[in-house]
């Protein structure tokens, strides 16, 4: 791939991303969330097309207009959330979507997959019955699934878009085992991950992506996770951090998690055992990679998640597990990652939106009967406020763009006066204007004695704004750093599984 | 050729299109009723006659209006929280059976105040539409069951229900006082008093059709003006936006459930109460009127607005009515049922254009284009 560069609007995505990877190969790629690494793999199976750049498939150049024909280029992608489809079994879904026959066969020949099925998996050690149920298999096998999706339409690339976020550590050396054969087959292997250890553990050369750029291709072997952990997170680290709140930090604490373990959506637990305190007018920083439990802490703690053991205090009162409404009355304001949707009703109307928390009380309703005449002029007033960019109360909350949302969100979790904040990805998807506000919004609130939760990928975002930073992994604590001292190396280092130091 | 969703809807659009949709509508029955050798004015005149504008029309057309006055509101009040609950017709039969119940019951008691049987008879008739609607709903909310499926169900179990009472046992309700009312079973006719007034003189307009614009009203007040209906459009919007919002939405599936259910069920006790007196088990009478599925028609084509459902409910109940009166040995009542189906058709096929728009053109390469470099 040369020169590839892929804009979405407000935001380039992949901006002249080169790379080559050759038949044998493992070749790993390597960013953190939002480099461009998934824009990219959607642009190599042809889902997306380029703006600018070309691909060469050996030797010659291609150019895909729908992901049947990266298919029939011999190009497979194993995606995160499997394609797979439950009540059929393993050899039905193989020969699923492979569209080489058609036409021809109208009867799906079962015997004879299965036997190719078979034969697939003796050849490059994957241990699945071809005759079992996709709903009976474990996520591991799952996968295996997936990747002899691939080998059945003779792939000769084959894309892992982070195929062990899902895995036991167990399932991953099996994993890793079938990749390493498909590559002595002659086949490419691109592995995309954010994890150090398994990228130097599986792959041949890593090329590391940042903002959308290529940054270089290094040989794994002569590379450590902390030299490759330093090309991730990039070492142009703006070290002003525009420090200039007095730290009130020392006041009471306000918000207690205590031996919190939460079930995730996927089974296994997102969060074990996870412990924090937050002062007021603290700003704490939660880093990680995403899907570590971040969202799930965010949501425990504002009720939206109920926890399988452990307590949350906001001063001395316990909240009520699992229920958002007693997080709301003790002063939990959350500004959820997912702003419209989950912050905001979508096609509901600004006014209602503002009033989305207060509705139940006087002024914006009495009695049963709301307060429409009220609920606008509140929403004049936070749009004015906050200074979103909106026609009028009455304008539906989706037609807002994302920093508006964004502002909105903001304004009206202000405007209940909370004593605990969080905040999820506050700037993800906003421009340097709005994130600027944000942040300001953010100070303002600590600079006010609210304790603030910010959950946030963008370790600069975290850096600047956060007095202590503390990093989950795995859905546990894993380290505290003073984010005074600490640099973004530090953290990334952490964050990709790199024991604390 | 490609639907993509529209991003804002232009005002005039939403009165456009369901002109729009009539005039095709009537242009495609136009081809029909000429194909089958008939003059298409003529027929149009007719059924705006029959329907609307003859003599004692428009009287006819409020009688096929009030009970689907009644199941487009049931339907619009919980299609509004995205609760599709399509037993509005098994509903209406409960809330008959209780109404029936009840007059009957007051009447052995020597009771003669009509309005006492009126709000008697709504009550009774509301309570038991709850109830049944109730079944569904716990399932809903408690076991995550598909409300569609369940209370598709119950409609069939409740009209077994309305055939056993009056044929298969000596129900309460049954008539058996004359050996002719043994021999045909029918049911047992309620007192005088129990007959709901009607009101006007040039035009009759039975109480049951007032009540149902009251509903209406209530229902507008309800879902626009007070917190249930807050609470209803932000659940119906984003399941997510109501749970960060904490709000309790198995409490509202409930209650929703059991309002339409309710709503339904004072159209069964108008059934009784305005037209026919006594509970109607036979399967070819109120059973295959199919009131509980026009109504759903009824308030998908008003948007689920109330006030738009009554607007509804009278054009379509004058269109039932002139196709009454249109059948007969020179055209047959499939031909009625063909042009109603047209116009039904017409008029949903428009509501996609309100959301969607139609772009042509743009055909995909299927093949990789390999270039020489």
């Amino acid at each position: 791939m040369a020169g590839i560069t892929k804009r979405f609007p407000g935001v380039v995505a992949n901006d002249g991303v080169s790379f080559e990877a050759a038949a044998g190969e493992v070749h790993a790629l390597l960013g953190e969330n939002g480099a461009g690494k998934t824009t990219l793999s959607n642009i190599l199976t042809g889902l997306y097309r380029p703006d600018e750049g070309e691909i060469e498939l050996y030797g010659e150049r291609v150019r895909f207009h729908s992901p049947r024909d990266a298919l029939d280029a011999g190009i497979c992608m194993v995606h995160q959330h499997f394609r797979l489809v439950e009540p059929f079994s393993v050899a039905e879904n193989v020969v699923l979507g492979d569209h080489r026959g058609e036409g021809r066969r109208v009867l799906l020949r079962s015997s004879a997959t299965e036997r190719r099925v078979e034969e697939l998996s003796g050849q490059y050690g994957i241990a699945v019955n071809p005759k079992a149920k996709i709903w009976q298999l474990s996520i591991g096998e799952q996968q295996r699934v997936e990747i002899l999706k691939a080998l059945y339409r003779d792939a000769r690339v084959l894309i892992m878009d982070e195929p062990t976020a899902v895995l036991t550590p167990q399932e991953a050396e099996t994993l890793f085992a079938t990749l390493r054969a498909m590559a002595d087959e002659g086949k490419t292997v691109i592995f995309i991950s954010h994890k150090l250890y398994e990228v130097k553990a599986i792959a041949d050369r890593v090329t590391v992506l940042r903002g959308g750029r290529t940054v270089t291709t290094v040989d794994a072997a002569s590379s450590t996770p902390r030299s490759l952990a330093a090309l991730m997170v990039g070492r142009d680290v703006d070290t002003d951090r525009g420090r200039t709140r007095e730290s009130v930090s020392g006041e009471g604490v306000v918000l207690t998690v205590e031996g919190v373990t939460v079930p995730g959506d996927r089974g296994g637990d997102a969060l074990r055992d996870v412990s924090l305190e937050l002062r007021s007018g603290e700003i704490l920083g939660v880093a990680g990679v995403a899907g570590n439990g971040q969202r799930e802490l965010a949501e425990t703690i504002s009720g939206m998640r109920a926890p399988s053991t452990g307590t949350i205090r906001v001063g001395n009162d316990s909240l009520r597990p699992g229920d958002p409404r007693s997080a709301i009355s003790a002063g939990v304001g959350h500004v959820p990652e997912d702003r419209l949707g989950t912050g905001l009703a979508p096609s509901l109307s600004i006014a209602r939106n503002v009033a989305l928390k207060t509705y139940r009380r006087a002024p914006a309703s009495r009695g049963p009967f709301l307060m429409l005449r009220h609920m606008a002029d509140a929403a004049r007033s936070l749009i004015s406020k906050y200074d979103v960019k909106a026609p009028g109360p009455d304008a539906p909350a989706r037609n807002l763009s994302g920093g508006n949302l964004q502002k909105l969100v903001l304004g009206r979790e202000f405007q209940g006066e909370p004593r605990v904040l969080l905040v999820a990805q506050p700037t993800r998807g906003l421009d340097v204007g709005a994130i600027e506000t944000v942040h300001a919004y953010i100070r303002g609130a600590a600079e006010n004695g609210v304790a603030v939760l910010l959950i946030s990928e963008d370790l600069e975002e975290i850096l600047a704004l956060a007095d202590r930073v503390i990093v989950l992994y795995e859905g546990r604590l894993v380290g505290e750093v003073d984010a005074a001292t600490a640099t973004v190396e530090q953290l990334g280092f952490v964050m990709a599984g790199g024991a604390g130091e | 050729m490609k639907l993509e969703r529209r991003l804002f809807q232009p005002w005039w659009l939403s009165v456009a299109v369901p002109v729009g949709s009539l005039v095709v509508a009537f242009a495609v029955m136009g081809v029909v009723l000429a194909l089958t050798g008939r003059d298409p004015w003529d027929t149009y005149r007719k059924i705006v006659e029959a329907g609307f504008t003859g003599n004692g029309a428009l009287s006819a057309t409020l009688i096929s209006a009030t009970p689907i006055l009644f199941t487009g509101l049931a339907a619009a009040a919980a299609f509004r929280m995205q609760l599709f609950n399509i037993g509005a017709e098994g509903q209406l039969y409960l809330g008959a059976v209780g109404a029936t119940w009840i007059a009957l019951q007051l009447g052995e008691r020597d009771v003669t105040s009509t309005p006492l049987f009126v709000a008697a008879m709504c009550v009774a008739a509301a309570v038991l539409g709850a109830l049944w609607a109730l079944i569904p709903g716990v399932l809903r909310a408690f076991a995550r069951t598909n409300e569609i499926i369940t209370s598709l169900m119950l409609n069939y179990v409740a009209g077994l229900l309305l055939t056993y009472l009056i044929f298969d046992s000596s129900s309460y309700w049954r008539d058996t006082s004359t050996l002719q009312a043994r021999s045909f079973p029918q049911g047992k006719p309620i007192p005088e008093a129990s007959n709901w007034p009607t009101f006007g003189s040039s035009v009759i307009v039975p109480l049951g059709f007032l009540i149902g614009i009251l509903a209406a009203l209530g229902l507008w007040v309800l879902y626009s003006r007070m917190r249930f209906g807050f609470e209803v459009g932000v659940m119906a919007d984003s399941p997510r936006a109501a749970r960060y919002a904490g709000m309790r939405t198995r409490r509202k599936i409930l209650s929703v459930m059991a309002l339409s259910g309710a709503i339904a069920g004072i159209g069964g006790a108008s059934q009784i109460g305005d037209f026919t007196y006594t509970l109607d088990g036979s399967p070819t009478g109120l059973q295959a009127a199919a009131f509980g599925y026009t109504g759903i028609v009824v308030a998908a084509l008003a948007r689920y607005n109330p006030f738009a459902v009554c607007l509804v409910a009278v054009l379509i109940g004058g269109l039932l009515n002139a196709g009454y009166t249109l059948q007969g040995p020179d055209f047959p009542s499939g031909l009625v049922g063909v042009m109603q189906g047209i116009i039904l058709f017409c008029a949903l096929g428009g509501e996609l254009l309100l959301r969607y728009r139609l772009r042509i053109g743009r055909v995909r390469a299927g093949k990789p284009v390999a270039e020489a470099a």
